[in-house]
């Protein structure tokens, strides 16, 4: 490694822990100085005056805006993300076991997804024009147009209920075992594979279409080289770059289809967490969970430069 | 004795599928035939759409992007590869016949270090061990001339010069020991300077190994120094075809006899005591965020009615000389004067009459104009924002400007991608005219155009001079057109100015070493120039 | 005019409709939005073509009210996103220097936040109403439609016919609307198709979660909420809404591929 790349990694990582800071102050900026008054919307439009001061009193509404953001970052640095206004509970330890619960739902849906959006870009482009391509356009297409929780309950009824093939609700348990678990999860993961697998594999086809459009491709051809050697030794290495960005890219959909996904399936993750809360307007679990959906979100995001950092030969060989 | 490559009578069609429309069959080449020695060259030149590469990939059987060979006879090496089936082809390519790009910087692999390109065809084939074909490789590499040949195969594509790429290219093509090799236009992308030494090693290198070649280009002297026969291509069609010394000194048909002629054109110059009407004066410039100075102390003038042309290659500063005066890249010092005034570093800084005074015509015609604006829009926006003109007046003036440059009345209502190249070039002038300019800045307008369409671009561009009395400062790389057009020249290289003075004084010696290694580098309509060239310097 | 393609064609003919039953739902939906008309849950019948909902209501009326909410409200939130995102994009573009920075940064820090996570953020402490739900949708996309217009307005911005321009003295209006606008509208026409079905999807994920449009008030996503109950029971009513939200968007995905394709063709043009 070279001082230039491990220049760019540093400035990269700086960048994303920065975005991370400034991410929180916007999401605490968005609960704490809209127009909604915090108070007012926990206690409704019939709320007392009396009551309300002392809600804000109690929340520590009187106290500057700033002080109260450094003092919840710095509990946040600490692990610290206060409690709960709704049960009293500490946030931290609610989202301790949903946080993996929701891990678990996502690391299968990855990777399940990723290999196969690969996989079927690769067809789509080998097959180009011709039938293979034009089904999974079309497939991935309308697959895109159906939002998650719609697929959802298009699976639930007709896998779950009409086919009696898997459990309609993912219900999880701390004596289940592995395979107990992997079974009740099988609707949620597929949902989540095929959206996710609709925009990677799309994007994975147009990112390989593009290196396959090069010159280098042509000379790789006209040197007689068979196709799918030509795609494994010149498309392949310049691929990398492109395809880990669209792949990275295309967890954010599983961060947000993750969501939606658990709320249908009343899975005891992060998502589903996160939605109960809102709408009890129970406003430091939603920044708390916010910031973890976020900073996830642009870890990934990170994590992709790296790799296209890392996989540029004109930063790995500079002049 | 029997021919490496014969094409018969070969037909070559496209479909083209103009978005929103039925799809469309075009014929790209028509009837074409030709035969190819072993160890000949066979030079095709046309302009650009002749269809010269078309043909040129045909001899391995391969059409780009859709193009299919529907007709005729393809034999190389007695047999008929028109239709062969892709497994015979594989075995060809890259053993028997092998290719060289125009771009070398595109066609090479980013992700993988030279060398192992340039065996890869060698080794697949079998045709030597990994040990043999590196020597083979190195052994190119230093008769191709490039630096270091013993470990220039372990650098990577962007660590190494666009000159240099195109020489790696010619031992990729050659590594294979094949019995063609199809060179597509190997030298065009390359400044006058660098051409001339890949050219010199290219000839060097396949009359070395006794290869044959087509050499594909739009160039006719380049041709020329290294062609046995020449065929001239027009819109797909065979215009003549014959060896390179008939072709170049007896012409038969008028199109040929063009071709030859363009480049040989001269211009008298005209000497003027008058006061300049621009007038650059210890000029410096640099891009924000560079250490170097892309301009350093550039001094010029131009007499009103005279054409100053700035002669250089890439990178001398010749463009970054015109932002400079138009006031798109303010100097950080130095002084432009225009008409006696000072002009203000920047664009904000200067009236609406120094900006009507000062046209530009651009390179690329038809990025100049706005795509979704008429002929008569354009050309009449600088009619209505100088002299307010308005109705039928506007409309009457727009006429006659298209009457002056030759494309009448019935264009005013056209779009540009309705246009050709050169309409769209004179579109352009039209429109700098229509300001009534004193000086108007030519950047490189023809370098894009193919040679007679070039030709009546320049010829429109002196009649107006002498009818408008106009001054012209024309940027280009290309020595013919200054000596077609200059009154007095300019050379740049690297930033700074290396001659200047009337035409007759530049181009006569004795010369500093750039400008006569320029002059010289600049291929000439000969047979015997690249020997003679290459003696001298 | 040329001829319009077949798929386009099928895709211009399904939004009309949709448009057509939105903007005259009056008067199409059978009966009112919230009247009640039968049993729960009952099978299609001659009566009620859709069978009835979960507290006994038409379903088709639900599906027409619920399709006129539905795409006002998507409409709505992409003009919003249209005019801030573009109007900001290309000046950004045209003015460049520190308020180009400024805004370009501002948007990557939005969009460094999965958009769902921010509305949910944002909506925990705002009212849902109509109005606020169109702002906090259009303004979060409008991030995207910035992106898009500035990089699109940078690339013609560095175009010879607007250096052209700048030469000549135009001013910065004459810049944007003449030279710039004119060739960034088919790309930005295209784009606000992609932008509505989005918003569609949005607000339905919004209504869905009990986030979005608040009941008596019917949309597609609401459909599917207080539906969804049936599912388990094998009653199909939740799958009304994703037929309807699939329709729409397929046909504006092929009539905005239509538009991208049949504008883009002008600006290649033919050389020679």
């Amino acid at each position: 490694m070279n001082s230039l790349v491990v220049k760019l990694l540093v400035q990269r990582i700086s960048l994303g822990l920065l975005l991370i800071f400034l991410v929180s102050i916007l999401i605490f900026v968005g609960t704490q100085i809209l127009p909604g008054d915090v108070a007012q919307s926990i206690l409704g439009q019939t709320a007392t005056p009396e009551s309300l001061a002392n809600l804000r009193e109690e929340l520590g509404l009187n106290v500057p805006a700033y002080q109260r953001y450094f003092s919840w970052l710095g509990g946040v640095l600490q692990g610290d993300l206060g409690t709960s206004l709704t049960n009293g509970r500490d946030i931290a330890t609610s989202i301790g076991e949903r946080l993996g619960n929701t891990l678990f739902l996502a690391a299968w849906a990855a990777v399940i997804s990723v290999p196969l959006a690969i996989t079927l870009g690769l067809i789509s482009v080998l097959y180009r024009g011709r039938w293979p391509d034009k089904l999974i356009s079309a497939v991935t297409l309308s697959a895109i147009s159906i939002p998650e929780f719609m697929m959802s309950y298009i699976l639930m009824y007709f896998v779950a209920v009409k086919l009696g093939w898997a459990p309609s609700v993912a219900m999880l348990n701390s004596s289940m075992g592995f395979w107990d678990k992997l079974h009740a999860i099988t609707l949620p993961v597929a949902v989540l594979v095929f959206v996710v697998l609709a925009h990677m594999m799309r994007m994975t086809r147009a990112a390989l279409l593009n290196v396959m459009q090069s010159a280098y491709i042509e000379t790789a051809e006209l040197k007689g080289i068979p196709r799918l050697q030509v795609i494994w030794r010149h498309a392949f290495p310049n691929s990398i770059a492109p395809i880990v960005n669209v792949v990275m890219l295309n967890l954010a959909y599983l961060v947000v289809g993750v969501v939606v996904v658990e709320v249908v399936f009343v899975y005891p993750g992060m998502g589903q967490y996160l939605v109960d809360h809102v709408a009890k307007r129970d406003v430091p679990v939603v920044q708390a969970c916010g910031l973890i959906f976020a900073a996830v979100y642009i870890l990934l995001n990170m994590f992709a430069d790296i790799v296209s950092i890392l996989a540029n030969p004109r930063l790995r060989h500079p002049k | 004795m029997g021919n490496l490559l014969e094409i018969n009578n070969l037909k070559i069609e496209a479909t083209s599928y103009p978005p929103g429309e039925p799809p469309k069959r075009i014929t790209i080449v028509d009837g074409v035939s030709l035969a190819l020695e072993k160890g000949k060259v066979l030079g095709l030149i046309g302009e650009s759409g002749a269809g010269k590469s078309t043909i040129g990939l045909s001899a391995m059987s391969y059409g780009r992007g859709g193009i299919e060979l529907t007709e005729g006879e393809i034999i190389l090496s007695g047999r008929d590869i028109r239709n062969a089936k892709s497994g015979v082809l594989r075995k060809l390519r890259g053993a028997e016949v092998t290719y060289v790009a125009q771009s070398a910087a595109a066609a090479f692999n980013p992700a993988k270090r030279l060398m192992e390109q340039v065996i890869e065809a060698t080794l697949y084939h079998g045709k030597a061990s990994k040990a043999e074909a590196e020597a083979r490789a190195v052994d190119l590499f230093r008769k191709l001339g490039l630096p270091e040949p013993e470990t220039f195969g372990n650098r990577y594509p962007h660590q190494v010069s666009g000159g240099q790429l195109q020489r790696a290219m010619t031992a990729m093509a050659l590594c294979p020991q094949p019995d063609l090799v199809i060179f597509d236009e190997p030298t065009t992308a390359l400044d006058v300077t660098t051409q001339l030494g890949v050219l010199a090693a290219i000839k060097a290198a396949i009359s070395d190994q006794g290869v044959a070649a087509l050499y594909i280009t739009h160039d006719l002297a380049v041709v020329a120094q290294i062609a046995d026969d020449i065929m001239v291509l027009r819109h797909g069609k065979t215009v003549e075809y014959g060896t390179t010394e008939q072709i170049i000194t007896a012409p038969r048909e008028e199109y040929t006899a063009a071709l030859v002629s363009v480049t040989a054109k001269d211009h008298t110059e005209k000497v003027s005591d008058d006061k300049p009407v621009l007038e650059v004066s210890n000029l410096h410039a640099r891009y924000t965020g560079m250490d170097r100075e892309v301009l350093s102390d550039i001094n010029i003038a131009i007499q009103p009615g005279t054409t100053l042309a700035v002669v250089g290659e890439s990178g001398s500063g010749k463009s970054t000389l015109a932002r400079v005066i138009t006031g798109l890249l303010p100097q950080i010092k130095g002084r432009v004067t225009f008409e006696d005034r000072e002009l203000s570093r920047d664009l904000k800084g200067r009236s609406r009459n120094d900006l009507r005074e000062l046209q530009m015509i651009y390179q690329m015609a038809d990025v100049a104009m706005n795509p979704r604006q008429t002929v008569g829009t354009i050309i009449g926006r600088p009619l209505q924002f100088y002299f307010g003109m308005k109705g039928k007046e506007l409309r009457n003036r727009v006429v006659e400007l298209l009457d002056e440059i030759e494309l009448g009345a019935g264009f005013i209502d056209r779009y540009p991608a309705e246009l050709s190249g050169g309409q769209k070039q004179r579109v352009c002038i039209a429109r700098a005219l229509a300001a009534k300019p004193k000086l108007i800045i030519c950047d490189e307008v023809t370098s894009a155009l193919d040679p007679l369409v070039a030709d009546g671009i320049l010829r429109l561009l002196k009649d107006l001079q002498d009818r408008e009395h106009v001054s012209y400062m024309f940027i280009t790389h290309d020595i013919a057109t200054v000596r077609a057009i200059a009154d007095s020249i300019a050379v740049m290289h690297l930033g700074k100015l290396v001659r200047y003075g009337p035409k007759s004084k530049v181009l006569a010696p004795p010369f500093d070493d750039y400008t006569d290694k320029l002059l010289k580098s600049v291929p000439e309509m000969r047979l015997d120039w690249m020997e003679e060239v290459q003696r001298t310097l | 005019m040329r001829r319009v393609p077949f798929p386009a064609l099928i895709g211009l003919f399904i939004t009309t409709l949709f448009l057509l039953c939105a903007i005259f739902a009056q008067w199409v939906a059978p009966y009112s939005v919230s009247e009640i008309v039968g049993d729960v849950w009952e099978p299609a019948s001659a009566e009620h073509l859709l069978g009835t909902d979960n507290i006994g209501r038409d379903l088709l009326s639900r599906l027409i009210w619920g399709g006129q909410t539905t795409i006002f409200v998507a409409i709505a939130a992409t003009v919003v996103s249209f005019v801030t995102g573009s109007v900001l994009g290309l000046f950004a573009a045209v003015i460049g220097g520190w308020i180009d920075q400024l805004l370009s940064r501002f948007v990557d820090l939005i969009m460094a936040i999965p958009t769902l996570i921010f509305a949910l953020v944002v909506l925990s402490v705002m009212p849902v109403t109509l109005p606020v739900l169109i702002l906090v949708m259009g303004l979060l996309d409008s991030t995207r439609v910035f992106r898009l217009s500035r990089a699109v307005a940078s690339d013609i911005e560095v175009m010879d016919y607007v250096e052209a321009a700048r030469l000549r003295g135009e001013g910065r209006t004459w810049i944007i609307f003449r030279e710039i606008l004119p060739n960034a509208l088919s790309p930005l026409v295209a784009e606000a198709g992609m932008r509505f079905i989005f918003m569609v999807l949005f607000v339905s994920t919004l209504s869905f979660l009990g986030l979005g449009v608040q009941p008596p008030a019917a949309d597609w996503g609401g459909i599917v909420k207080e539906n969804k109950d049936g599912i388990v029971y094998g009653i199909p009513a939740a799958l009304l809404p994703a037929i309807a939200i699939a329709a729409l968007a397929i046909s504006v995905n092929l009539v905005a591929d239509w538009v991208l394709d049949r504008t883009s063709s002008l600006k290649g043009g033919r050389n020679g």
